[in-house]
């Protein structure tokens, strides 16, 4: 079947078998491998995308399904060569370790602070439930998330290893 | 700026801007042209004989290449094992499987989808039989999970396990004669270390591809030891090891999942031979939970003899230790690993038996802490239920018995040195940090309006940094792969003319921040800017003869190798600098990316000074060699032995049996830090899988062996609201096993907290008389343990 | 943990979807693709047919219709816990909406997809009993209501026939309603090991009307109607909320497995309609 998908503003046209993942396509036909598989049941939220605006898991969406529809991954929240306030946070707070739930957890937490640009700890738990993390204990993922939030209200955050090393 | 760092300071990891971008490349984003996909069919049955396999269908199926069942692949052997203790695992299931999820066949087809197909249409016949996994059962032996051998592969008995190389005195009939003693009190439980699934968040996954032309064969693989893995290729194929490169890039954490050899390593070796195309296979959840392997799984009674004021007579252990079906890397040697650490932080005469039993279920082997998490959750029980036995407090009863620091080095129980420890200051300062005092009495203040708080305190130590040469004929070598090395570490240091570094490694990182680590090391020691080194690792080829990553081994071996060869480096260079700056190179000193004269910054060269001269040998001094690189490999005298205290605050609901866990302290000693981020960060992700061990996780069988916990529904990880921030501090002990002082910190976390939390939920309940609760702690079973005490 | 292959279609138009689920064998309808898509992964489910209702117009929407609100059948889980209608006057739904699994999986499932799938541990019918809604099902043949009551019918069955859709839920306004549960990974995470929605009317003073409705304790969700009317009647108090408790297992089968035993399930019933009563009533 046709489809037309805007990924991270490009266009992309094609064809796909109506049982294709969303997922697989992403990571297969388009080479966006920045969006990870780690479930079979749309638990671990690894594959988490942005379809327009909103989180969702690409594992558990058919291609099809996403016809007609902007997708931001991992590799479209960069501007450039400036990275997300996000994406920051997770370096300067140790958020990540082997990296493998990091892209879900990065698009995960930029639908959060969209939302809500200064969440509570709890709230940040709750935004970040659907993403499970094997490494961090998930500590660290909280703290970046702070991180992101203070650089996104324009404040100077107070977290994180340029703050600490010069303190 | 100069980034040039210290070591003990935080940077950021030099892995992350690749990570954090989607752009760090993991095995299943590796494409390689002309690839084919690969998928297994598996039993759905724990003992079964196959009667007969009907593959026509799945071959006929339009985009199938092949299908291989057991036939295809017996003269290849079994899959290798390091310990090869027991039934090693077939390739293929050939005639019998032994375990719910055992390989049958493989389908190799254009694509997942596709190979899904066909392996739709394989049509497997079982005559299912009797199998055994209650582990009590097993080790009776009335049904034998291999017909021709006994369930229980041997017995690790106390200080017999190196009869011959040391000659220790047997403790068991002191500790017998001690329960006579009138004042003597006796305390025994029998606990579940139930199993578990290491569950790391990248399952994992290969590809292949076999030169005809070069009679070589590529592997990529999600492995923590992929040194190990090419042995285990090379030999099973019957070709050198040197035409076998195995590459392990990004992996997605590991947790001993993998640091095992497995069948589709060889499989999908095999299938790219056959078909001459690349072949690819990356698991699925439920072969991540049913045929990687898993973790723990014992069933043992700890007992402690003491006496009233805290002394304790005798400490036993006999447990039944599940192996699973078939043997695989280090299997048998896991609890033996939790023998090494069995008397905890504690001078207490011990007495250990532990049972290695077959049953049919998956393998188990190493999971996060391996063996000594359980080592230190049935002392750590135990010590908690004497303590309230006799109405001391759980901290001065262990006060009461540690080691003192002028004790170091300490033999333990079974012969083993441990390096340096200083028990009390650390479990001294963590009661203080925490209020002990206060929280007790926030505790009682909450039970008397009915809420049911609770603290939970543990010590514990680890042994880790595999480790000395002289354990390679006890199983710590890769022998078993055809790769006679011992648990060295190795490293490589190399100037390049451009004055950057390049460091190789041979260790295998699934997220320990090795890159960064080690470019402290390098840094530290030369001077050179952390964004000038590069480091490399996850090459069998490639790396220098390397080992892996896992046991917490990395830097006190790996870390000591590459800080060796870069006093190598520097020393040369000193040589070099020297001569450019007409200097004695005892005078020359290395910072700020270069080098200068001591006492007069403005004597001084660059690093890319230093190595141009370096690769001109007509410039150099006479008789220098050219270049600046230099390897190193070390091989520590011992082990290290990090050791730790961790504190609980829970509430229990007493309707729901619902626990909330609402704060965890933890004093960890690793030796020296090198970059203390990076080390808090495994600390809070193994006190999470500890915690995730006591309240949440348990890999479940039937008693059919039917797998019930096969998705991630059933086996449910620990999300981010079901953990609170965890409350960091450390002692600082020094190992002097290795120049730098570290010890390891990877299962640190891991070990000291599945016992804090159930010892702080037991706390909760005590007085209604709740004893013990099996892990995990289900709010049913939580529930239900306070209506039994109720009666 | 590929899908096998199947047929796709996303209909325009309420009718053409209508008429391709009445004439093919084996159809499934696709709205949020929270649980078809998990099953079809792996191969449990495997549909020849794969009717996509995302592209038809109109059945995302929450609408006012004065005396009570409706629910479009692609009205997602997030829109439904976030939307200020029902949280006014469907606050059980809103909570019951709001604690169903993550973000994620909310922004994709959908309220009637999870009410027409009939998990037996699912959220939102818990909440849709206790609230009195109507379902409205749709076919080539006609349409027709279904009483929340009759809805759920056994383990992931419920009253539609296959050639029916799901197109909206009337939920009635009036009265004030929570929903209480505890999920299985503890606090509210997850799928429900129990839960309670209860709904009362005490615009009177005492309770003149209650519901209450239970989920994950039995082979379906269902109304505890001993317990309701038990509270009937009564001012609130302490007794009498005890009281209704003790009713919430009344009649029912109670389910053992991995989360719970039996006893323990029912004894869980019995907290969570005790704690939704007093939060609603406090
Ligand atoms: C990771 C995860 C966690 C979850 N946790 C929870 C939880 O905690 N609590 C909970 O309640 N649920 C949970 N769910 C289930 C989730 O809420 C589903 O979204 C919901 O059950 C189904 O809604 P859907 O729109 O996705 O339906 P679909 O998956 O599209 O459909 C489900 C079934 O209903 C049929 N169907 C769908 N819509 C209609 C209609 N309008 N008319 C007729 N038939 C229809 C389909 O044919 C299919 O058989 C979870 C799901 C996942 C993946
Ligand atoms: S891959 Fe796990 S939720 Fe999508
Ligand atoms: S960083 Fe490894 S799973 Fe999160």
């Amino acid at each position: 079947m046709q489809v037309h998908i805007t990924v991270n503003g490009i266009d992309h046209g094609g064809d796909v078998e109506p049982r294709r993942l969303l997922v697989h396509y992403l990571r297969e036909d388009l080479d966006l491998t920045g969006t990870h598989v780690g479930c079979d049941t749309g638990y671990c939220g690894a594959c988490t995308v942005l379809v327009d605006g909103r989180p969702i898991k690409s594992c558990t969406m058919l291609t099809v399904q996403a016809d007609g529809s902007k997708i931001r991954t991992v590799e479209g929240v960069a501007d450039g060569n400036q990275l997300h306030p996000v994406q920051e946070g997770f370096w300067e707070c140790h958020g990540l370790q082997c990296g493998f739930c990091t892209p879900g957890m990065i698009m995960s937490s930029v639908a959060l602070l969209e939302s809500n640009s200064d969440p509570t700890e709890a709230e940040i738990r709750h935004g970040i439930e659907g993403n499970l993390c094997r490494c961090t204990g998930y500590h660290n993922i909280v703290r970046s998330v702070q991180y992101a939030g203070a650089k996104m209200r324009g404040e100077t955050p107070a977290l994180g290893v340029t703050a600490e090393a010069s303190s | 700026m100069s980034t040039t760092s210290v070591m003990g300071g935080i940077v950021r990891r030099k892995e992350d801007p690749s990570l954090i971008q989607g752009k760090g490349i993991y095995v299943d984003d590796k494409k390689l042209h002309g690839e084919l996909a690969a998928v297994f069919v598996r039993s759905p049955f724990a003992a079964a004989t196959i009667t007969s396999i009907d593959a026509s269908a799945a071959r006929a199926l339009e985009g199938v290449h092949a299908v291989y069942t057991a036939a295809d692949v017996r003269h290849l052997g079994p899959t290798l094992a390091q310990v090869a203790v027991g039934t090693l695992r077939p390739l293929l299931a050939d005639g019998v499987v032994k375990h719910v999820g055992e390989a049958v066949a493989m389908v190799v087809a254009d694509d997942r989808y596709v190979a899904q197909d066909g392996a739709d249409l394989v049509y497997v016949d079982y005559d299912p039989g009797q199998a055994v996994v209650d582990l009590k059962e097993a080790f009776s032996d009335a049904v034998k999970v291999h017909a021709d051998q006994s369930n229980t592969l041997l017995t690790w008995n106390g200080n017999a396990w190196w009869e011959g190389v040391i000659d220790l005195p047997d403790p068991s009939p002191g500790i017998q004669e001690s329960k006579l003693r009138d004042d003597a009190v006796v305390v025994s439980l029998e606990m579940i270390n139930q199993r578990l699934i290491p569950t790391a968040i990248e399952p994992r996954a290969v590809i292949a591809h076999w030169s005809a032309g070069y009679g070589s064969v590529e592997l990529w693989s999600s492995s923590q030891i992929p040194h190990a893995v090419a042995g285990a290729v090379a030999t099973t194929f019957g070709i050198p090891s040197n035409k076998v490169r195995v590459i392990a890039p990004e992996v997605g954490g590991g947790f001993g999942v993998k640091l095992n050899v497995y069948p589709d390593e060889i499989l999908t070796c095999f299938a790219s031979r056959e078909l001459e195309r690349p072949v690819r296979w990356t698991e699925t959840r439920r072969e991540a939970a049913y045929s990687s392997i898993q973790g723990r799984g014992w069933i043992g009674t700890a007992t402690i003899t003491g006496t009233r004021d805290g002394t304790i007579l005798g400490y036993e252990l006999e447990a039944i230790c599940d192996m699973g079906a078939y043997t695989h890397n280090f299997t048998v040697a896991i609890p033996l690993l939790g023998l090494f650490v069995a008397s905890g932080q504690y001078d207490i005469p011990t007495s250990y038996k532990l049972h290695c039993v077959v049953t049919n279920t998956m393998t188990t082997d190493a999971y996060r802490g391996a063996g000594r998490p359980e080592a230190a959750y049935y002392l750590e029980r135990i010590i908690d239920a004497f303590s309230r036995k006799i109405g001391m407090d759980p901290a001065d009863v262990r006060k009461a018995n540690f080691h003192p620091p002028e004790a170091f080095p300490v033999q333990t129980a079974i012969g083993l040195t441990m390096d340096t420890g200083n028990y009390a200051v650390n479990l001294d300062s963590l009661l203080e940090r925490v209020g002990y005092e206060d929280l007790k009495a926030k505790r009682d203040a909450a039970r008397s309006e009915g809420r049911l708080l609770g603290i939970g305190l543990s010590t514990y130590v680890e042994v880790c940094g595999f480790g000395p040469s002289g354990l390679a004929g006890l199983g710590f070598s890769w022998a078993g792969y055809g790769l006679p090395t011992a648990f060295n570490g190795s490293g490589v240091v190399r100037v390049q003319p451009d004055g950057t570094c390049t460091v190789t490694i041979g260790t295998g990182p699934s997220g320990q921040g090795h890159e960064t680590t080690w470019a402290q090391i390098v840094s530290d020691g030369l001077g050179i800017p952390m964004e000038n080194i590069e480091v490399q690792h996850g090459d069998s080829l490639d790396s220098p003869m390397g080992v892996g990553t896992f046991g917490s081994r990395s830097i006190a071996v790996d870390g000591t190798a590459t800080f060796e060869a870069t006093q190598r480096v520097k020393a040369k260079a000193a040589l070099i600098a020297g001569h450019l700056l007409e200097a004695a190179s005892e005078d020359i000193l290395f910072a700020d990316d270069g080098a200068h004269v001591a006492g007069s910054p403005d004597r001084a060269v660059s690093w890319g000074e230093i190595a141009t001269a370096a690769y001109q040998p007509h410039t150099l001094p006479e008789g220098m060699e050219g270049g600046l690189e230099a390897s190193a490999m070390f091989s520590p005298s011992n082990a290290t032995w990090p050791f730790g205290s961790h504190m609980a605050l829970v509430e229990v609901d007493p309707q729901t049996g619902d626990v909330d866990l609402l704060e965890y302290w933890a004093t960890d000693d690793c030796g020296n830090v090198i970059n203390p981020m990076i080390v808090d960060g495994q600390i809070h992700g193994g006190i999470a899988q500890g915690v995730a061990q006591a309240l949440f996780e348990e890999a479940i069988y039937d008693s059919d062996g039917n797998f019930l916990t096969g998705t991630m529904i059933d086996y449910a990880l620990p999300a981010a609201e079901s953990l609170p921030m965890f409350q960091l501090d450390r002692t600082v002990t020094p190992t002097d096993v290795n120049p730098l002082g570290v010890k390891g910190i990877g299962e640190a976390g891991t070990i000291g907290s599945a016992q804090t939390v159930v010892n702080a939920v037991v706390d909760a309940l005590a007085h209604l008389g709740v004893e013990h609760i099996d892990m995990p702690l289900r709010p049913k079973r939580v529930w239900q343990a306070i209506q039994d005490a109720r009666g | 943990m590929y899908p096998p292959k199947f047929d796709y279609l996303s209909p325009t138009t309420l009718d053409e979807a209508l008429s391709a689920l009445s004439g093919a064998e084996n159809a499934k309808i696709l709205s949020g693709g929270m649980s078809l898509i998990p099953l079809m992964k792996l191969r449990l489910v495997r549909p020849a047919t794969v009717i996509d209702i995302s592209r038809i117009p109109g059945l995302d929407s929450i609408e006012d219709r004065g005396s009570h609100i409706e629910i479009g059948a692609m009205v997602r889980t997030s829109d439904t816990a976030g939307n200020a209608l029902v949280r006014e006057h469907a606050t059980a739904l809103a909570e019951a909406a709001g604690s169903t699994a993550d973000l994620q999986v909310r922004n994709q499932g959908t309220t009637c997809g999870s009410i027409a799938h009939a998990d037996l541990a699912a959220d939102q019918p818990a909440a849709v009993l206790a609230l009195g809604a109507t379902m409205v099902a749709e076919s080539t043949r006609g349409t027709r209501e279904i009483a929340a009551a009759d809805f759920f019918v056994d383990t992931l069955t419920s009253a539609l026939e296959p050639d029916e859709i799901l197109t909206r839920i009337k939920i009635p306004k009036g009265g004030r309603s929570v929903y209480r549960k505890l999920g299985r990974r503890g606090g509210d995470s997850d799928y429900p090991i129990a839960a309670a929605a209860v709904w009362v009317d005490t615009t009177v003073g005492d309770i003149s009307e209650a519901r209450i409705a239970l989920t994950g304790v039995s082979s379906k969700p269902y109304l505890a109607l001993d317990a309701a009317a038990s509270v009937v009647g009564t001012d609130g108090s302490a007794e009498a909320i005890a009281a209704a408790a003790s009713h919430a297992t009344d009649g029912v089968v109670v389910l053992e497995d991995l989360y719970g035993t039996v006893d323990y399930r029912k004894q869980l019933a019995e907290t969570y309609v005790r704690r939704a009563l007093e939060d609603l009533l406090a």
